[in-house]
């Protein structure tokens, strides 16, 4: 079956996923160090649970999660906690505190993980936050917390494999050498969430993957339905993806559960299924390493904090000075500085690209308010609208306009004629607005708490000088009588 | 019967307005001064110099006060009291702070307490809970982050956190 890709806006990019396919799926060099920083999920980092010179096992946890929502975080290797230190992070502008461990290279693996305490689906889901496993279709979203708030049964599982930014394979490659384990994680996934239905989207593009999802759902308890999209970017987005397949719309503000849909990434129920049926948690991802600056571009399986410079040299080291090395897609993905950054559990992608592969930005100019930006954006907004009140620091407006639902998916800076970093803009901007929308938020009630405060310490007053005057009163009337 | 009613309602408000001590222009001042109001954060942390939000909106109707006063709200109620005010817009003068990049509530160290109440005094929203010498804690989601709990704390135990980390829903945090 196939259905459409969105209901609105998106490109029709060139795709470049062939480069990184054709070799079969393989390991990475394994590194004599690690770095694994306790903050490569969303929600408050891990805490450490071990000390320097203490001796870990693969598969052994070495941080609790924080307060609210936040992960696990396993040893990919056995080896020595060399130092635990604030580290420079890739994804964030401050340092993070990074478990370093240093390889001992005998592979050791870690039996005492933990056992689900029953067979309740409840039990499942909390059992699932213990591996660790977060959304690895780059939201990262811990997947423990995210099951532990789903609706309790009849959900809607909706398994994403339409990898829509154009130069990444890693779930390609996935759904064609492990649809087995694709299959058994949606699976588990359904007897976690109680599902009724299961539905696996891949883009048209992905004819092998899709084979071979059907292949290996012939095996499978559930029957899960496999529906291709239209490879138009970004199809694979998860409100785009949710309104393409169920023809609900995730309302504004709410969650894909607040529809009875849970959505997730054909890697995050594959890491479910190794940690469920093998007892590994998530201490390694596929990661696809390309880009023409990239030798011989492919798709590895590797360990958590390896560095980039290790996965290039697995593909062969560089073909020429990369001019930008960027983590994730070309459209959504982060720039980075050097390629001694480490592989975090939300690394899909490396793309060493030449001035080919990605054209560097011209200068920006002004906007000629041609609307092409208003017509690709698949959240339904009008960037050229927002960019005018990020610029004048119109948070009521761009409250108005739905900064909050953009999706940064880069559409309006690609198809922008005067080349404006809209996405960067718009994303800079969010933190104000959340804050100011808090704020807001916060208001009424604290304004009832601070008049009801003032209230009962005039009154306090008022009593205390009433008192006072009564005192005063029976030591005059005392002194009179005497 | 027409003029007889106009003439006893006008004759009603000015009754009214000498019983209640209140002229046409002390009732449109005090209108003004809770549109103001309204529009101000409500963090009462008095970074204005003013002992809360209701104070600067009054000083900001007298006249006493400048638009932009006050860190919390930003330039965007920088903006929202121009025009209420009908003066100039200017952006937050930074003597008076800067405005935070993220919501941020207070958090109490509770190993660290010592459960002097020097903090729930100090609170002006009534966000945090507890007893003398017994352990205090913020209730998160009737933070306004306005730290003036931080500066009496005689053991240093409290300090501001991004909402990120404490959400504002923190009774339901697993």
């Amino acid at each position: 079956m196939t259905t459409r890709a969105l209901t609105r806006g998106g490109l029709k990019l060139d795709t470049h996923k062939r480069r990184s396919t054709t070799h079969p799926l393989r390991a990475a060099t394994t590194p004599e160090v690690l770095v694994l920083s306790v903050d490569q999920h969303a929600g408050s980092p891990a805490v450490p649970i071990v000390k320097p010179g203490d001796r870990v096992l693969r598969g052994q946890p070495i941080a609790e999660p924080g307060h609210g929502v936040s992960a696990w975080l396993h040893s990919p290797v056995s080896g020595i906690v060399r130092t635990i230190e604030p580290r420079p992070s890739a994804l964030h502008r401050d340092p993070s505190v990074c478990i370093v461990i240093e390889n001992d290279g005998a592979n050791r693996v870690f039996e005492g993980q933990p056992q689900p305490r029953d067979d309740s689906p409840q039990a499942l889901r909390e059992h699932i936050a213990r591996g660790g496993i977060v959304g690895l279709g780059g939201a990262i979203f811990p997947t423990g917390p995210k099951l532990l708030r789903a609706p309790e049964r009849n959900a809607h599982l909706i398994v994403n494999g339409a990898e829509c930014e154009p130069w990444i394979s890693c779930d390609d490659m996935l759904m064609r050498e492990r649809a087995d384990q694709v299959i058994s994680g949606a699976e588990i996934v359904c007897r976690a969430l109680q599902a009724e239905r299961c539905t696996i989207a891949v883009e048209d593009d992905m004819t092998e993957a899709a084979q071979a999802l059907r292949a290996a759902a012939k095996q499978s308890k559930i029957v899960p339905e496999i529906v291709t999209v239209p490879s138009i970017y970004p199809a694979g987005g998860e409100r785009q993806l949710i309104t393409a397949l169920t023809g609900h719309e995730v309302p504004s503000g709410k969650l894909p559960q607040d529809i009875g849909v849970v959505c997730q990434n054909v890697g995050t129920v594959a890491a479910v299924a190794r940690w469920i049926r093998d007892g590994e948690p998530l201490i390694s991802r596929i990661v696809t390493v390309t880009g023409s600056a990239t030798k011989d571009p492919a798709n590895l399986e590797v360990l958590l904090g390896t560095p980039i410079a290790t996965l290039i040299a697995d593909c062969g080291g560089y073909a020429a000075q990369p001019a930008r090395l960027i983590m994730g897609g070309t459209m959504m993905g982060v720039a980075l500085d050097h390629d001694r950054h480490v592989v975090v559990k939300g690394t899909n992608c490396i793309v060493a690209a030449t001035h080919e592969d990605l054209e560097p930005p011209g200068p920006e100019m002004p906007c000629i308010r041609c609307g092409a930006c208003a017509e690709v954006c698949p959240a339904f907004l009008l960037p050229q609208q927002l960019h005018r009140y990020v610029l004048a620091g119109e948070l009521e407006n761009l409250d108005r306009y739905g900064l909050i639902d953009c999706i940064e998916c880069g559409c309006c800076d690609y198809v922008c004629p005067s080349q404006i970093p809209l996405v960067e803009r718009f994303r800079a901007a969010k933190p104000e607005l959340v804050r100011y929308l808090d704020m807001r938020g916060m208001a009424p009630l604290a304004r009832a708490s601070y008049e009801a405060r003032e209230a009962r310490l005039a009154r306090l007053e008022a009593e205390r000088q009433a008192q006072l005057a009564e005192k005063r009163r029976a030591l005059a009337s005392k002194f009179k009588n005497s | 019967m027409l003029v007889a009613t106009l003439i006893s309602a006008v004759f009603a408000a000015a009754l009214a307005s000498v019983l209640l001590r209140t002229t046409p222009r002390e009732i449109a001042r005090e209108r003004l001064i809770e549109a103001v109001n309204a529009v101000l954060p409500q963090t009462q942390c008095g970074r204005c110099t003013f002992s809360g939000c209701k104070p600067y909106a009054t000083a900001l109707v007298d006249g006493v006060a400048d638009i932009n006063h006050c860190p919390p709200g930003g330039n965007a109620t920088a903006r929202l009291l121009a025009d209420l005010l009908n003066r100039p817009y200017k952006p937050v003068d930074p003597q008076f702070g800067v405005t935070p990049a993220q919501p941020m509530v207070a958090w109490i160290d509770e190993e660290a307490c010592i459960g002097c109440t020097k903090c729930i005094q100090a609170c002006p929203v009534d966000a945090i809970v507890g007893a003398s010498k017994f352990m205090h804690t913020v209730i998160a989601a009737q933070c306004t982050g306005c730290e003036l709990c931080i500066p009496p704390c005689p053991v240093d135990c409290i300090h501001l956190r991004p909402t990120a980390d404490v959400p504002r829903t923190a009774h339901s945090a697993s």
